[in-house]
């Protein structure tokens, strides 16, 4: 069979982009609050303002005459990211992991000179990787140093979190490790494994690349089940605070986890997609009618965390 | 839930106004819904011919038809040079008047001519008095006397004056009649006309009303033909149609009358031997032509209204542009339904704009060779380190610069199709490019294919839609389909059903 049959798909509670878009980001996510996500400059102001932690940030370039001196704002950092402000879906990010004699170094290995760092700035300020083409703002922070407990479950990236937190409490959650075929990306189409996290406990369930099971990373073999998420009660409450900072009902919480810091928010996502699913093998719909039905009855972030943590736990 | 029930409802109304805006304009405005139906304009002319004396000042006037069920004059004119020409009332006949000064010499023709047309929703109400004057001094005692057997036997066996005349006709037009119908028949009977008139005095006697009529057969070529004398009689409060030869006419919408009572058809003064003949022509024409014609005529609002009120230029660009939701509403299924990706969301309408003056085939053909080419050329200009604007602009530059030598090689090798591609849109085709690129950079050339080969499927898709005659006609002459398409789009726009790639896509967790 080519195609699944609609009516076990809903069986299951599998959540389609038609219903996403119309019942859940049109019904729970105001438009007015879109900029909060969707401007990472703003996303982390917010954010501090809220005292939550993100990557510190060196700086950002707003106008094309800045390009040239792009060096002062990185402050003498060996290792920085630039990102544009209102990108989407990872697109335009460039990570340096180091940077000698006017050399800078992708965790590829593949070395850039300045006028690729310049022309890759002014790109973001025309607009090429916004989302509606507008003009943009290049956003310069520190690289996360990542986790050694990720060693060998990441290929040249860094490892991300992505929690849905639904109307307030965190419902489903996968860990994107980066491969050799996603070119250190952590985007699942573009071929990074993801892996379904346990919202009770932070151990990886099951695995999928390009929408199929996986049990070992294919680039370093490291096998998958072993994977588990340090900090998880801290990476809960992180996720849950954004739903009282952005007020989204629908909310995809990208966060990653520092060596010295512990866990930051990288970005924030009005639109989280629906891969998620297929790594946790698991609907979201069934999930989130569980949440419908008590939503309101929890009045903390704690309380609403117990909730899930009690009633989203994998029977294996 | 209660805002899909409204969205529900509006589609629901948007798409029950277009369809009963479209089934009045069909059935009370006689648009045709399909393209190649055809309908008949009939083309009148009388024909006034008369001698003139020298220097003498004339008079001609014809009685003129006017308005009647089931046919509408859409045009009415008068050809005599040096004449002037009027149209009178005289108690409530129309006549046209020509006049002049000082006539020429010799025979002289006027020429009158109007265009008709079969229109069942043009009525006119029957009047009950009409002028008809009846001379009954010539009708002699004898014949009268012998009349008047014929006339009591057959009022017997009649019960109205329908019947009565239909009678009476029957009488006179028998193979083998008695004695003194033949005695009538030889002495008062010796023309139409003549016979006519006998049997209007008849019917008169015997109390009914009746009046005289001049009329024409409809039938296509019939060349100097005279008015059919007819009769028409008063009865069950509408006047009733005879032929003096054939009797009853109960289906009359193949007859237009000319002429109705007793003036005459032609009056002449400072003239002699004047006639008038008719020639009858049928013209065949598009049926919207008819319709859109009999709706000026009628003064239809909704036509008021319509985009027939454009210049034709205007109409011609309209008739494109009604296209365009069409392509769009393909997109969205596309979108919504199957889950196609495409490159930009209106891309494939533009591309199947383009294809629309292309051709289909030579179209996706220049857009492989123009992408493609292009592609390549920006992969060069990526080299440079140009600004994005500087560097879309380059390629726009390179695009055209493609497309001109793409023109010239057919044309050296007589492929005369490829001229065409100068329609691409080609600002879009350079973003694409740019675009497509930046996505081969970032995610790879599997999905630059997917998103190229999405955007072809559907602007193909949308090329049949937008090319189909039958959909184009019926946009065009019923634009309020839009209006459903508008419902539809509102409705696709609300379903959050399961996408055809999503069935796919989430194959994997639907365990056996």
């Amino acid at each position: 069979m080519l195609f699944a049959n609609p009516f076990s798909l809903r069986k299951l509670g599998i959540l389609g982009m038609n219903n996403r878009n119309i019942n859940f980001i049109g019904k729970y996510n105001e438009r007015k609050n879109y900029p909060l996500v969707d401007n990472k400059l703003q996303t982390k102001h917010l954010a501090q303002e809220h005292n939550l932690a993100v990557p510190e940030l060196l700086g950002f370039i707003e106008y094309q005459v800045e390009v040239n001196s792009f060096e002062k704002y990185i402050k003498d950092e060996k290792s920085f990211v630039i990102k544009p402000a209102k990108g989407s879906g990872g697109k335009g990010i460039l990570v340096i992991l180091d940077s000698k004699n006017g050399k800078y170094i992708k965790p590829s290995g593949e070395e850039l000179d300045k006028t690729d760092i310049r022309r890759h700035i002014s790109n973001i300020l025309s607009g090429l990787y916004s989302l509606g083409g507008k003009n943009d703002i290049a956003v310069f922070e520190k690289v996360v140093n990542f986790d050694d407990r990720f060693d060998g479950f990441s290929f040249e990236g860094v490892p991300d979190v992505r929690v849905v937190v639904y109307r307030g409490y965190p419902s489903l959650a996968m860990m994107r490790l980066s491969t050799s075929e996603s070119d250190g990306k952590a985007n699942l189409h573009q071929g990074a494994v993801g892996v379904g996290i346990d919202i009770c406990t932070g151990k990886a369930l099951s695995a999928v690349q390009f929408n199929r099971p996986v049990k070992y990373h294919p680039d370093t073999n490291k096998e998958l089940k072993t994977l588990e998420v340090p900090y998880w009660d801290d990476i809960l409450y992180l996720c849950s605070q954004c739903y009282e900072m952005t007020n989204m009902g629908y909310l995809g919480a990208d966060i990653v986890i520092d060596k010295q810091r512990g866990p930051l928010i990288l970005e924030l996502n009005a639109r989280p997609g629906l891969a998620i699913q297929i790594a946790n093998d698991l609907g979201a719909l069934t999930r989130f009618k569980q949440i419908d039905k008590v939503y309101g009855k929890h009045k903390t972030i704690q309380e609403r965390i117990d909730f899930s943590k009690s009633n989203f736990c994998s029977k294996g | 839930m209660q805002s899909i029930y409204k969205i529900l409802i509006f589609s629901f109304l948007l798409i029950v106004a277009a369809f009963s805006l479209m089934w009045y304009k069909i059935v009370y405005l006689g648009f045709p819904l399909l393209q190649d139906k055809t309908e008949n304009i009939w083309n009148i002319q009388a024909k006034i011919t008369f001698n003139s004396k020298y220097k003498q000042s004339g008079v001609v006037s014809l009685t003129l038809p006017s308005k009647q069920n089931g046919f509408l004059i859409i045009n009415e004119e008068s050809s005599s040079p040096n004449y002037g020409y009027s149209v009178q009332n005289v108690n409530d006949v129309r006549k046209g008047v020509w006049s002049k000064r000082e006539l020429q010499r010799g025979s002289q023709v006027l020429y009158y001519s109007i265009d008709i047309i079969k229109d069942r929703y043009s009525k006119v109400d029957p009047q009950k008095e009409f002028e008809q004057i009846i001379y009954q001094e010539d009708v002699s005692t004898p014949i009268m006397v012998a009349g008047k057997s014929i006339l009591n036997s057959i009022y017997e066996k009649s019960a109205n004056a329908t019947t009565f005349t239909s009678l009476l006709i029957d009488e006179f037009n028998q193979k083998d009649p008695s004695q003194s119908t033949k005695l009538i028949r030889n002495n008062f009977m010796k023309n139409d006309i003549q016979k006519r008139d006998t049997l209007l005095k008849m019917v008169d006697y015997m109390g009914y009303k009746v009046r005289t009529v001049g009329a024409l057969y409809l039938e296509d070529r019939k060349r100097n033909v005279d008015l059919v004398p007819m009769l028409e009689v008063f009865d069950k409060g509408k006047w009733q149609l005879f032929d003096i030869n054939k009797g009853r006419i109960s289906n009359n919408s193949h007859i237009f009358i000319w002429q109705r009572g007793s003036q005459f058809l032609l009056e002449a003064e400072g003239v002699s031997n004047s006639n008038v003949k008719f020639s009858i022509t049928k013209n065949i024409v598009p049926a919207r032509n008819a319709a859109l014609v009999k709706d000026v005529k009628n003064q239809s609002a909704l036509l008021d209204f319509s985009l027939f009120i454009l210049p034709n230029e205007t109409q011609n660009t309209f008739k494109f542009l009604l296209l365009i939701p069409l392509g769009a509403l393909v997109v969205v299924f596309m979108r919504v339904f199957v889950g196609i990706k495409t490159s930009g969301t209106f891309m494939p309408i533009l591309l199947s704009m383009a294809f629309i003056e292309t051709e289909l085939l030579p179209g996706i053909v220049m857009f492989i060779v123009v992408v493609t080419m292009g592609l390549v050329v920006r992969s060069y200009l990526s080299y440079l380190n140009l600004l994005l604007v500087a560097r879309i602009s380059s390629v726009l530059i390179v695009v055209l610069a493609i497309m001109a030598f793409v023109a010239i090689m057919s044309e050296k090798l007589n492929l005369e199709y490829a001229t065409s591609i100068t329609f691409f849109p080609i600002i879009i085709l350079s973003w694409t490019i740019e675009r497509m690129s930046i996505i081969w950079e970032e995610d790879g050339a599997k999905e630059v294919f997917q998103q190229g080969t999405g955007s072809l499927i559907v602007s193909v898709l949308a090329y049949f839609a937008m090319t189909n005659q039958t959909l184009s006609f019926i946009t065009f002459n019923f634009p309020e389909v839009l209006l459903a398409v508008l419902g539809l789009t509102i409705l696709l726009g609300r379903y959050s059903g399961y996408r055809l790639s999503e069935l796919y896509r989430f194959k994997t967790m639907v365990k056996e």
